[in-house]
């Protein structure tokens, strides 16, 4: 009962604004007893087997390796047909991989929405690469690429827009410092409602 | 995109779905279909072979009687339809990934009717087996749990309305606005509906969440896999997992068997099909919260983890493509905060020149829309109505103009200008975006 009448006082409660100073998840207290005592407790094998998330700080990265050779080769076998032969894309359903537009360095997204965004000029993570081509790509045939193919599709991605040599071959160590031109753009959300416009 | 309902003239009720049918063709077949009628009621017939025959012999257009209190109706029907007059349609766009707009402007009150919210996914809607589904909760936690959808079911579930919007809604009309835009080309990615489900907090305090989990990943069972990194502190608000949507089950666009609720938040985040959630200490820079729904700014930078939806009203009627004649009019829209309530609608029917208050003609939920209206004499002036929404934080819809020069033309997500409608001389109404 005690519950019920916390969980309805939190509904209605005002959420926290603050988001950049959110410590912890204060009102959790890691209590193992459970008070349902609904559903079961997930076997190692099981949570393995789903948890296949990469994170920037490389953690969840598997073992294996590839090289930006390897993935160029597989890139044309693979995703070409979607992304164009040089990743130049097919707007607006296939999107643009690569390219290094002189009109778009700089982050000169807000001024020009026909600016096309790529791994190069945009994104701030080279681990997001390899999470999302593992679980989401290619888009017919999501989750049939081996860990090797993913780090050598990332090496091709990386390098054919600058980030990295075309030489390179990547692992889970080289990955992991890999720095993104772009990283230090982003910003956490600085609307917090009331009378401003931001 | 062709609209749905053409509202430019008003329509008498026609006489038959099919309007190239004569007269004596409505006559002959009005007699066969109360022949259908009766021989379908009768009991003897109706087990037999003759309810065969007769549900094959029912004719493909229903005729529509000349005078419906000169012949019985239809009779009951395991699940209800339309009327085969009322024909609203959302705007399915794009294949394995894609989108459909919700007919606002076919829409009144404020629930959407479930097959019509809007739907936006990543890689297709995916065809789950409740029985085979779970939902595996881990990381920071005492317990790793899994339970399937039966067990989310059976803890303590809230029922509670709130609307969904796609950050990316009113993209087009804010870029580039042009006159023969509907209600639903400006703001169909937005939906409105009761959802039943259990406080996310219930499930993380049963798997024993502990306090130094400060962000938790949101996992779709789709063939994306789609993942979003969420604060801790939304679990502790008003984050729902649902199972439920106005009644039913959830759609399959809408996530069955389950879905995460974010009230107020960038639709996106409510992941849909949810099979997995994972508490840790930091965001981990998913695919959709980097390269997609991130905001480019002015000043170079881009805005990350832009979850809250700034308030936002628009007018449903008139809207373009009606035709209006000089006389009274209401105006009518829906006005919403993902902050929490709207406090005040204005409208507009001289470009913003002198507002008044609108009437809110619903109740007003917290991360709910609220309808509005206001009766409007049309003197056959040329005229621009506008909208303007405020909300119990005291924000006031912007203007174009003032987003603009906060957030640019590229911006890519969060638009929420004010916006209306041209009233044109001639009575023709066509969308007015550039506030
Ligand atoms: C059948 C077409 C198709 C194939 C083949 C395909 N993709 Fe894609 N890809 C897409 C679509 C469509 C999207 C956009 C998905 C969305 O909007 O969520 C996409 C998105 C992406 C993105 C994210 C782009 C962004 O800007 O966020 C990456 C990276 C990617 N694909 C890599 C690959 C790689 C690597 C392969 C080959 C292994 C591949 N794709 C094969 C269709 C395809």
């Amino acid at each position: 009962m005690r519950r019920l009448m916390l969980l309805g006082l939190v509904m209605a409660a005002a959420c926290s604004r603050d988001r950049a100073s959110s410590a912890s998840g204060a009102g959790f207290t890691g209590n193992s007893e459970r008070h349902y005592k609904l559903g079961r407790v997930a076997t190692a094998d099981e949570i393995a087997t789903r948890n296949i998330d990469v994170g920037p700080d490389g953690e969840g990265l598997p073992a294996g390796s590839g090289s930006v050779a390897q993935g160029a080769d597989l890139f044309q076998k693979k995703c070409s047909m979607c992304h164009g032969p040089k990743g130049q894309g097919m707007p607006p359903a296939f999107p643009q991989l690569i390219g290094r537009d002189p009109k778009a360095e700089g982050f000169k997204f807000a001024s020009d929405f026909k600016l096309a965004k790529t791994i190069g000029n945009y994104w701030p993570h080279a681990t997001t690469i390899y999470d999302y081509v593992r679980r989401a790509m290619p888009l017919l045939q999501p989750g049939s690429l081996s860990n090797d193919e993913v780090y050598s599709l990332t090496a091709f991605l990386l390098a054919s827009n600058e980030v990295i040599p075309m030489s390179a071959t990547l692992d889970s160590a080289s990955l992991m410092q890999v720095k993104m031109p772009y990283a230090n753009r982003f910003v956490p959300d600085n609307r917090r409602g009331g009378n401003e416009v931001r | 995109m062709t609209d749905p309902m053409d509202r430019s003239t008003p329509q008498p009720l026609h006489e038959t779905a099919d309007a190239t049918l004569s007269r004596r063709d409505l006559l002959a077949g009005a007699a066969g279909a109360i022949g259908v009628a009766f021989a379908a009621g009768l009991p003897l017939v109706a087990g037999g072979q003759g309810a065969k025959a007769a549900a094959t012999a029912a004719p493909a257009a229903p005729i529509v009687p000349i005078d419906p209190t000169k012949v019985p109706g239809s009779p009951t029907t395991p699940v209800g339809a339309r009327s085969i007059f009322v024909k609203p349609s959302r705007t399915p766009f794009g294949e394995t990934t894609g989108n459909s707009l919700s007919p606002l402007q076919d829409l009144t009150g404020t629930i959407t009717p479930s097959d019509l919210h809007f739907e936006r996914h990543h890689a297709g809607v995916p065809l789950i087996d409740p029985s085979k589904h779970t939902l595996l909760i881990h990381g920071l936690v005492a317990t790793p749990l899994l339970l399937t959808v039966d067990d989310v079911r059976r803890f303590p579930h809230v029922t509670r309305t709130f609307f969904i919007e796609c950050s990316g809604n009113g993209r087009a009309a804010y870029r580039e606005p042009k006159p023969d835009m509907t209600p639903q080309k400006v703001g169909g990615l937005f939906s409105n509906t009761e959802w039943t489900g259990v406080p996310l907090k219930t499930l993380l305090e049963e798997a024993g969440a502990k306090p130094s989990a400060s962000w938790f990943l949101a996992e779709g069972g789709d063939a994306c896999v789609l993942t979003r990194s969420i604060p801790i502190e939304k679990a502790l608000d008003d984050a729902l997992v649902v199972w439920a949507q106005n009644g039913e089950p959830l759609r399959p666009e809408q996530g069955f068997p389950l879905r995460l609720l974010l009230p107020g938040w960038e639709g996106n985040t409510s992941v849909k099909w949810l099979r997995r959630l994972e508490l840790g200490t930091r965001a981990w820079m998913t695919r959709w919260e980097t390269s997609k729904y991130t905001d480019p700014l002015p000043d170079g930078t881009a805005r990350q983890f832009s979850f809250d939806m700034d308030a936002k009203s628009i007018i449903t009627a008139p809207a373009f493509p009606q035709k209006l004649t000089a006389g009274t009019w209401p105006i009518s829209g829906l006005a919403w905060s993902g902050r929490g309530k709207i406090t005040k609608v204005e409208v507009s029917a001289n470009n913003g020149g002198s507002w008044q208050d609108a009437e809110l003609t619903s109740t007003t939920g917290v991360k709910a829309p609220v309808r509005f209206t206001h009766q409007w004499e049309w003197t056959g002036k040329d005229s621009v109505l506008l909208s303007r929404a405020t909300d119990e934080t005291g924000y006031v819809q912007p203007t174009r103009k003032e987003l603009l020069k906060a957030r640019g033309i590229g911006t890519d997500f969060h638009f929420n200008p004010i916006v209306g409608w041209k009233v044109a001389a001639d009575g023709t109404v066509s969308f007015h975006g550039e506030t």
